[in-house]
């Protein structure tokens, strides 16, 4: 089978052969980026957090009336939450990592000229933090009851700084370059020392699409400000189950507050995730039609072709082609589309991919998704051929000498 | 002749209806995907106030950290709110119309002997100006006056959903609710008041839903309310209690000015650059000076209202509506030249060629409208798709009739403009290639 008569074919119905190399080309180009985007958001929701989410239900109670004594009643609280059967620990803390609502900070290494300086989400939390977030240590330990400040803390940092904290290991690193920094001092923007007493594996922030949110500080302390979240670790699988439970227990106590925004830390990682997830849905949507659309396009239009040539076909035929090579010519030519297609498409989706990382700031492709979305490509062109050239195959000899 | 141009290409497309529907449907597709879409972009990029947005302006100053420009924002705009020690300054200037400075905060409201379980509800400090600046409508009652802003009186602006859960939806002016363990006299109700995008605090989420409920902004540094919204600092300071937030440098306090004229926007500009040369002096302002005065729509661009997500992913949804033109020109090709004989024959007993070309662009119309209908069907799934992926967006993932004609005129435009070459080819046919055939 030589290509030539195929080439000049093709040249002289060019109209069909340009369809078909657009549509391939184009649908390479969607597809890399799609792809390429897809997997970024699946990594991006499928980061380790470092925590036990499925198991930990949150809330946050809110006093007002002039009798409430906070202190207490997160202490009364806590104790109350513990012996509640189902639940593992709890602990106080200003706000919960991946629920898009927190505090952060800049930490210094040095209270000298020109320190080092990385920002990160940090929590205000009572004892008993390392067992509810489930979180597990690098190196050193975590807070003793007895550590826990309930000193007057206004909602700013810098304002007040307990002598003790805990870091992740991506925050040592930042600030320090190593993570075996137990026993050294922390600082903050004002200057103020903090002792680093425990190291983290790994835990994440609030905010899941910021660059830092793996820069963790824990500072054991209480707010006296009305008003605290609680997480509470639940035997495994009992999340869902236990947030009215929860949230009735709390509220039974009677006292002047409200009990507000009971859920499971799972759902609210879930809603943080919400935009990326729904970004890889769409695409995964738009790829799956992209492929649909593009093979029902190359269906049509050879069978269109094949029509046109009824005569010529049989004319072949009668004067001594066998099937077989009626199926080659269509599946050559088609390939031969489908490659100056991809050729053009790979172009178009490189081209596509540095238009998008500088003027969205997406990060630049991985380039071997070029030639996988070719070979698919590729297989999808000659399965779509396939039905048509077939049915080119059938056309009886006869039919060349029944119409001139 | 339309009629009957018509009348030829139903008849036609009702002879194939399996590769019409074929054709309405690639189109349609393409429609479909990109008008969900688009349609969300459409809407959340969308003048929210369009009667007055051009003379409501967003008053940002740049006193932030010399050693590093806001957020290391590569624009160099200065930061999204102002401290309230300026915001408080500015309110000394009778330039503008009207002017608001205003912060965010919560409360939790709780009724004496009442069924109703205390709950927590967000409000806006905010000075009087903001209901007749951002053309709130009231259903009972009134605004605050001047005199009530600078006498610490103890009053709210029930919005319309807050007066319903308290007071059953009646007209509760001067009637009396407690918040925390504060007595607040309420002024007034607001009607239903929902813009799609929460353009004049865009801090936790530009589609948030507006307050519970509203009160004057001199009550926030007099009843110390927490500052609710976002709050920023760059000033490595000592700050004590609540006089101490509202000396720092921290920034909370959103800040509006109308101004109704070029004149009036130049004389505010000027001012509000001369306060910050004043400041200078006392050693704050230590940036170059860049003072920014952003309108409606220019304040929601440079906000970032509208993920460049959705927008990379109406750019990807278009591309794929150009294969499916593709794909439908390809059929309609194939369509049209298998009608060849019979256009011959219609050339021969003298159709014109202008003739046989109308009569096919209106049979592409056809298929263009028949596709765009089905991707208003289709984007109408779509968003309703999109909103049970993401929360809270239910009120901008929606199809409206100004979509719906935008969907049509596409459809149309991009189908006719497809259709052009097909239509081209067969008025092209040569009666005596085709008849001699027969």
């Amino acid at each position: 089978m030589t290509i030539r008569p195929i080439l000049s074919a093709l040249l002289r119905n060019r109209t069909g052969a340009i369809l078909v190399v657009g549509q391939i080309a184009l649908t390479l180009a969607i597809v890399v980026n799609a792809v390429f985007i897809i997997q970024q958001r699946l990594e991006h929701i499928g980061r380790p957090t470092g925590m036990d989410v499925n198991n930990i239900v949150s809330t946050r109670v809110q006093g007002f009336g002039d009798d409430y004594d906070h202190l207490a009643t997160v202490r009364e609280d806590l104790a109350m939450l513990k012996s509640l059967p189902g639940v593992v620990s709890a602990v106080a803390s200003n706000a919960i990592p991946l629920s898009g609502s927190g505090s952060a900070t800049g930490w210094r290494d040095s209270d000298g000229e020109d320190p080092k300086s990385a920002s990160g989400n940090y929590y205000n939390v009572s004892a008993e933090v390392m067992e509810t977030f489930g979180f597990s240590l690098y190196a050193g330990r975590t807070f003793t009851p007895e550590e826990i400040d309930s000193r007057v803390v206004a909602d700013t940092p810098g304002n007040y700084l307990p002598k003790l904290v805990m870091i992740t290991k991506e925050l040592a690193i930042e600030l320090f370059e190593t993570p075996d920094v137990v026993g050294r001092m922390l600082f903050d923007g004002l200057g103020e020392g903090t002792q680093i007493i425990g190291v983290i594996d790994r835990m994440m922030g609030s905010w899941v699409g910021w660059e830092n949110v793996g820069n963790v500080a824990l500072l054991p302390s209480v707010s006296d400000r009305p008003w605290t979240r609680y997480a509470i670790r639940v035997e495994p699988g009992k999340a869902d189950a236990m947030v009215p439970v929860i949230e009735k227990a709390l509220e039974d106590r009677n006292i002047t507050r409200v009990v507000t925004s009971t859920e499971t830390m799972e759902s609210m990682a879930k809603s943080s995730y919400d935009a990326d997830k729904a970004v890889a849905v769409v695409l995964t949507i738009v790829v799956f039609l992209l492929f649909i659309v593009a093979g029902l396009g190359i269906v049509g239009l050879a069978s269109f072709t094949v029509n046109q040539r009824t005569k010529q076909i049989g004319t072949r035929r009668a004067i001594g082609a066998r099937k077989r090579d009626i199926i080659t010519y269509f599946m050559t030519e088609n390939w031969l589309l489908t490659t100056i297609g991809v050729a053009i498409g790979s172009i178009l989706a490189v081209a596509l991919n540095l238009w998008l990382a500088d003027a969205y700031g997406l990060e630049r492709l991985n380039y071997w998704y070029v030639p996988a979305a070719v070979a698919a490509l590729w297989i999808l062109g000659l399965v779509a051929v396939a039905g048509p050239a077939r049915r080119a195959s059938k056309i009886s000899p006869a039919i060349a000498t029944r119409t001139v | 002749m339309f009629g009957y141009y018509l009348r030829l290409g139903i008849k036609s497309i009702s002879r194939h209806p399996a590769l019409s529907f074929l054709m309405m449907l690639a189109v349609g597709l393409g429609i479909g995907v990109s008008m969900t879409l688009f349609s969300l972009h459409y809407t959340m990029s969308a003048d929210p106030i369009p009667e007055k947005s051009d003379q409501l302006f967003a008053v940002t100053l740049d006193a932030w950290d010399p050693e590093d420009s806001y957020r290391g924002n590569t624009q160099g705009l200065p930061p999204w709110e102002l401290t309230y020690r300026d915001a408080t300054a500015l309110l000394e200037s009778d330039i503008p119309t009207r002017q608001i400075a205003m912060h965010k905060s919560y409360f939790t409201l709780n009724m004496d002997a009442s069924e109703i379980k205390p709950f927590m509800v967000t409000t806006r400090q905010t000075t009087k100006d903001f209901f007749e600046m951002f053309n709130v409508p009231f259903l009972y009652g009134s605004a605050w006056d001047s005199a009530t802003d600078e006498s610490l009186e103890q009053v709210v602006v029930l919005s319309k959903a807050t007066n319903e859960k308290v007071f059953g939806g009646v007209d509760s002016v001067g009637k009396t609710i407690r918040l925390n363990t504060h007595d607040f006299r309420v002024l007034g109700v607001l009607d239903t008041w929902e813009p799609k995008i929460k353009y004049y605090d865009v801090n936790n989420g530009a589609i948030d839903e507006s307050e519970d409920l509203f009160m004057p902004f001199a009550l926030s540094a007099a009843l110390e309310l927490p500052f609710g919204g976002n709050t920023n600092c760059w000033k490595q300071e000592e700050i004590v209690g609540h006089q101490g937030m509202l000396n720092s440098e921290c920034i909370f306090i959103q800040y509006w000015a109308e101004l109704t004229s070029a004149q009036q926007k130049s004389e505010y500009q000027a001012f509000i650059d001369s306060y910050a040369n004043e400041q200078k002096k006392l050693g704050r302002f230590e940036r170059p000076i860049n003072n920014r005065l952003d309108d409606v729509v220019s304040w929601i661009e440079i906000n970032e209202v509208v993920p460049s997500d959705l927008t990379i992913m109406v750019g990807l949804a278009f591309l794929f509506m150009a294969v499916c033109l593709f794909n439908a020109v390809g059929l309609l090709l194939a369509r049209f030249l298998a009608k060849s004989p019979v256009i011959a024959l219609r050339r021969a007993v003298g159709a014109s060629k202008r003739a046989i070309f109308s009569q096919h662009l209106v049979e592409v119309g056809l298929i263009g409208l028949g596709g765009g209908l089905i991707g208003i069907v289709l984007a109408v799934f779509g968003l309703m798709g999109l909103s049970t992926l993401i929360e809270d967006i239910d009120h901008v993932a929606r199809f409206s009739w100004s979509l719906g004609a935008i969907a049509i005129g596409l459809s149309l435009g991009a189908t006719l403009l497809a259709g052009l070459y097909p239509t081209w080819r067969i008025c092209r046919v040569q009666p005596s290639s085709q008849l001699k055939t027969q």
